[in-house]
């Protein structure tokens, strides 16, 4: 069972108190999207072995939701931030990238 | 003959004698006993029959690694299979029975498949058991029930009582030996939060009964001074009868504590479950002798010679008079010592190695004992109890040359560090060459959330197998006996012949042989995975404790390939088994899981209401009068209803304030139709839909004000709805000015139904209700009677109806009210039932029966709530796609059965041919069926292909067994067609 730290009210709790989301920073298309967009929008999802983005939500906590980049094969969680960004902090990019070389970067 | 030594014995109170039966018998022990030490001191050496073959089987350790002594204990509801002999502490008055035999213990019937061996060979079942295709059920599959199955189940529910609880530490100790205990010191003393426990009762480990020095003084000195300073440590939490069970994800470990397993009844927990968060678990969990295989290695008096040691130093213990020792190592010679120095007789020590020359050895010929160097056992005589061992060369093929009389064999085929804990979240082993072990590899460790080590190891369990190597793991000085390298040797003899190999077990618990790991290996069986599962090696209760080193070591030899390349199989948590009342701790009965309560629901109670359970609400089904069947009061609450006046308690609908500048924008992307356009004071149904375009939830939402609105949402919907909407508020348009609360639990509601409703609600006074004041889909607020209301003319069963909103605090006042006002217009309660029968006799859907995450609005005929002025909303783009514009997709349809009768739930349509599966093509499906009282004959929903398109079409559907039911197609509405009940 995982721990994480939610960004927002900045408690560290156990799995159980939070609901996964899946991948995080997809870009919604909507109408007027062509099919191979809005395909992958909705079907097309990340799923490495290594740094992965996704979305949690303190739901039996503060509520919110947030992001994290977490390690899928060790679980190391890299860190947490607050779900209103289209991208991952550029400090914290810096961070998995210094504790992963061979990580190919966030795109 | 085991027997009770006169004196020593220093974990038992001779003060304290305890009395308990074996199947029936009564037999004495002492306070500090294990049933197995108490079982032994009674003279009682064999205690069960082993699974497959039902041969004879003893004690063969004194600990968690135990895989024959397992006994039935307790009666009645606190009867429990399976428990370990050597784990389990006696207690006054236990009952104990052996397992797996029939009719007794001493006269077996099933041991003739002990004789029968050779058809019982590896993969038995999967070569036996394959044809004739029915004889599997009528034949092979009775009979494997019968005989499948170790101990058996209690018949009662569980009378105990089992708690969890939570505990945080910098630092947990796993094992109290002297290890675990140095580990604590350090950490204690370095001010961390520290929890050390240990699965036994006792401290120390087993270095008490070996020999030693540690820090200059005897081990048991030293120990009980570490206990003394651990105690005085305000930051160190010390358990025993408490063992890491498993080491999972960012530092979790699973504790499990025994608190009343000796004291049944005393009114404590049975057992409690701990969840641990450790910053790091220090694993100190010592080391596992292995057997050797030998032909008749399982007859009763063959055991560890660690075993035979721990029950002559801690329980005066004698397993046998004459002990032959079976080594591969210079440990086993301890044990030698051990029976000396308590009057026993060693005839001979049967070592594998070609030469001894250790301390240990030296010291034991010194005493006068017999050592033969470079021998085997080829197979040990005797059948319920050791007589004799035959003795042979070592690297030979089995033939005797000498025949030892003796009644115990103690067997050593070196030891393996416990790695269980280290192994479960990810460590990984390294192969110790020289001592044939597997031990935990230092660089490759399990990490933590921080991607950091979040165990590391200590003493035994890290291979340290000497006590001064351990205690240098803490630069502590320590000394014991030299010990010179053991032979890797894991089978007695290196060339045992067919006949020995069959009788040479691996697997005690799961009877798997050396002969059976060398067939699968024979028939392909390269992976040890495989192997494992092929002849269940490793796979029972004790988790092949004792079993697996040894039976990846036979299967490396057929492979060819050392040990290593062949790798271990997967350790999985718990350790040993723990009891499913852990697990489930608290939360049975009436604390499964909490129950939502409306506030009128002790009025349902008192009125016998019978229950359908919605989410974790229990709304009342109907209400059955005396002598009345559900069925028949479901009809009469329609009946009445649709007559005169029903009443719902609708407590349980989703009410989601949504209110901000964007609010209007907000939902006119949640909603398929236009919400922002709805005027204050009205009412509109609405759908919502997922991002694939499917029907998800739906309800009637009220614009309260200018920027405020209330959105219904069905009941078992409102908090995944209101989720729903903070994942879009917060993740995509988190620069709206929104805000959404749930305030479903903060409001009652009461549905009045009926063509009387309004000469109900006008007995109360206050509120305008007629028509012109309040018309269908508007809402408005004020005093209704005493109460605060908020009153939507809003119908779902086609009635004139009102849902009445009062503050939760109101809702039982208010229903009481309308109860007594409604009594001479005829009013009765009604429940979900009657409810979802009068929505269906409208065609209304219901998000669940009609929507199964496949269905868009589309196809229920629901096109007219899909806005098309809108640019965008939550689905659009989905339902553009191909598949969902298809004409030719199941739609929503009425269906009247011609000759009146019920379509059974779940019924499709079949149509002509069957598709690439050999599979009955289907044109449709029921999704809402019931006996329609308004109607009088049987009514259904269904989606059909092209429903709407084929009215008045009789199509069949599967009826029960192979009956099939003719229903015509018609319009979703049965009731009222033009609705001019709802709008009076």
């Amino acid at each position: 069972m995982l721990s994480l730290t939610c960004p927002c009210c900045g408690i560290t709790a156990e799995e159980t108190e939070f609901a996964p989301g899946g991948e995080a920073h997809l870009k919604r298309f909507g109408p007027g999207s062509s099919d191979e967009a809005f395909e992958g929008y909705l079907f097309a999802r990340k799923n490495p072995k290594g740094v992965h983005f996704e979305r949690w939500r303190h739901a039996y906590g503060c509520g919110k939701w947030f992001l994290a980049a977490r390690c899928t094969a060790t679980l190391e969680v890299f860190g947490t931030y607050p779900a209103q960004t289209t991208q991952p902090p550029a400090e914290l990019i810096a961070k998995i990238k210094a504790k992963r070389p061979e990580w190919e970067g966030w795109a | 003959m085991s027997t009770r030594l006169a004196k020593g014995g220093r974990l038992i109170d001779r003060a304290k004698p305890l009395n308990f039966t074996f199947n029936g018998k009564p037999m004495r022990g002492f306070a500090g006993d294990t049933l197995a030490s108490a079982l032994l001191g009674a003279g009682q050496v064999m205690v069960g029959r082993s699974f497959k073959y039902h041969r004879p089987r003893g004690i063969v350790a004194s600990g968690a690694e135990e895989p024959n002594a397992l006994v039935g204990l307790g009666r009645n509801a606190r009867f429990e299979p399976d428990q370990r002999t050597t784990t389990t502490e006696l207690f006054e008055g236990a009952e104990t029975r052996s397992q797996n035999h029939w009719p007794s213990l001493d006269f077996d019937i099933g041991e003739i498949n002990d004789r029968l061996y050779k058809f019982f060979p590896a993969g038995f079942y999967y070569k036996t058991f394959m044809a004739p295709r029915a004889a599997w059920k009528h034949l092979f599959e009775p009979i494997i029930r019968k005989s499948a199955g170790l101990g058996g189940v209690p018949k009662e529910a569980d009378p105990d009582r089992y708690e969890q609880a939570y505990a945080h530490c910098d630092v947990l100790v796993a094992g109290g030996g002297v290890a675990g205990l140095a580990a604590a010191l350090r950490e204690g003393r370095a001010g961390k939060r520290v929890w050390l426990v240990e699965q036994s009762a006792h401290w120390g480990g087993r270095t008490p009964v070996d020999d030693g020095q540690i820090d200059g003084v005897e081990a048991e000195d030293w120990i009980a001074a570490a206990l003394e300073e651990l105690e005085s440590l305000a930051n160190v939490t010390m358990r025993t009868r408490f063992m890491a069970a498993g080491l999972y994800d960012h530092g979790y470990v699973i504790g499990y504590e025994s608190v009343a397993d000796a004291t049944p009844g005393d009114g404590r927990p049975r057992h409690r479950l701990w969840r641990i968060r450790a910053g790091l678990t220090i694993t100190a969990t010592g080391a596992i002798e292995r057997p050797l295989a030998f032909a008749g290695n399982d007859v009763p008096g063959v055991m560890l010679a660690s075993a035979v040691r721990d029950y002559i130093v801690n329980w005066a213990v004698s397993p046998g008079d004459r002990t032959v020792i079976v080594t591969n190592n210079d440990d086993a010679y301890r044990t030698a010592l051990a029976l000396l120095d308590a009057g026993l007789t060693v005839p001979t020590i049967v070592d594998a190695r070609e030469e001894t020359h250790g301390a240990l050895p030296q010291e034991v010929k010194a005493r006068g004992v017999r050592v033969l160097e470079g021998r085997g056992i080829a197979r040990v005589l005797g059948r319920s109890r050791v007589t004799g061992v035959e003795i042979c060369a070592q690297a030979g093929e089995g033939g005797a040359v000498e025949t030892i009389a003796c009644d115990c064999v103690a067997m050593s085929g070196g030891w393996s560090p416990v790695v269980h804990l280290w192994s479960h979240c990810g460590g990984k082993l390294i192969w110790d060459e020289p001592r044939a072990m597997f031990r935990p590899d230092p660089s490759r460790p399990p990490t933590g959330a921080d991607g950091a080590a979040m165990a590391t190891v200590a003493g035994a369990a890290n291979g340290d197998l000497t006590l001064a190597e351990t205690m240098a793991g803490f630069g502590i000085g320590a000394c014991s006996h030299d010990e010179a390298a053991l032979a890797p040797v894991w089978m007695m003899p290196a060339g045992a012949t067919d006949a020995l190999r069959y009788k040479a077990f691996l697997d005690f618990q799961n009877d798997v042989k050396v002969s059976d790991v060398q067939l699968a290996a024979r028939e392909g069986y390269t992976s040890v995975e495989h192997t494992k599962r092929y002849t269940t090696l490793g796979m029972a209760t004790d988790q092949g404790k004792l079993s697996n080193i040894n039976g990846l070591a036979v299967l490396s030899d057929a492979l060819g390939q050392p040990i290593p390349a062949t790798g271990t199989t997967t350790f999985r948590p718990p350790y040993t088994p723990i009891s499913l009342g852990a697990i489930t701790g608290e939360a049975r009965g009436d604390l499964f899981q909490p129950l939502r309560r409306t506030p009128i629901q002790s009025w349902h109670e008192a009125q016998g209401a019978h229950w359908e359970p919605v989410g974790h609400w229990r709304r009342p089904y109907c209400y059955p009068r005396k002598g009345e069947s559900h069925s028949d009061a479901v009809g009469r609450e329609i009946t009445n209803t649709r007559k005169n006046v029903g009443m719902l308690d609708a407590s349980t609908l989703g009410k989601i304030v949504v209110k901000g500048p964007d609010a209007g924008r907000f939902l006119d992307m949640l909603y398929t139709n236009m919400m922002s356009t709805l005027p204050v004071g009205k009412c509109r149904y609405g759908l919502m839909c997922n991002e694939n375009g499917f029907l998800m939830d739906d309800g009637v939402v009220a614009r309260l004000s200018e920027d405020m609105w209330l959105c219904h949402t069905t009941s078992g919907g409102a908090d995944r709805i209101h989720g729903w909407m903070e994942d879009w508020l917060q993740c995509e348009w988190w620069d709206w000015k929104v805000y959404v609360a749930n305030l479903t639990e903060q409001f009652a509601q009461i549905a009045v139904v009926g063509p009387k409703a309004r000469a109900l609600l006008e007995r109360l006074g206050g509120m305008d209700v007629s028509k012109e004041a309040l018309p269908f889909m508007h809402w408005a607020e004020g005093k209704l009677g005493d109460f605060d209301a908020r009153i939507f003319r809003i119908s779902f069963s086609g009635e004139l109806s009102y849902e009445i909103a009062v503050p939760a605090s109101q809702g039982l006042a208010l229903w009481e009210t309308l109860m007594a006002e409604g009594e001479a217009l005829g009013v009765m309660p009604y429940g979900t039932e009657a409810l979802h029968v009068m929505r269906a006799e409208k065609g209304f859907i219901m998000i669940g029966d009609e929507t199964d995450g496949t269905v868009i609005p589309q196809d229920l005929g629901l096109s007219w709530a899909i806005s098309k002025k809108k640019a965008d909303f939550l689905g659009k783009r989905a339902q553009e796609r191909s598949h969902m514009t298809d004409p030719n997709r199941w739609k929503l349809v009425g269906l009247e059965t011609l000759d009146g009768s019920v379509i059974p739930d779940g019924s499709h349509a079949p149509a002509e041919g069957y598709n690439a599966n050999g599979q009955r093509n289907t044109q449709g499906r029921v999704t809402s069926t019931y006996y329609s009282p308004t109607i009088g004959k049987g009514i259904a929903l269904g989606l059909v292909l092209n429903g709407p398109d084929r009215m008045g079409e009789v199509i069949e559907f599967t009826g029960e067994g192979e009956t099939q039911i003719k229903a015509r197609i018609v319009e979703t509405c049965f009731y009222d067609k033009e609705g001019e009940k709802q709008d009076v």
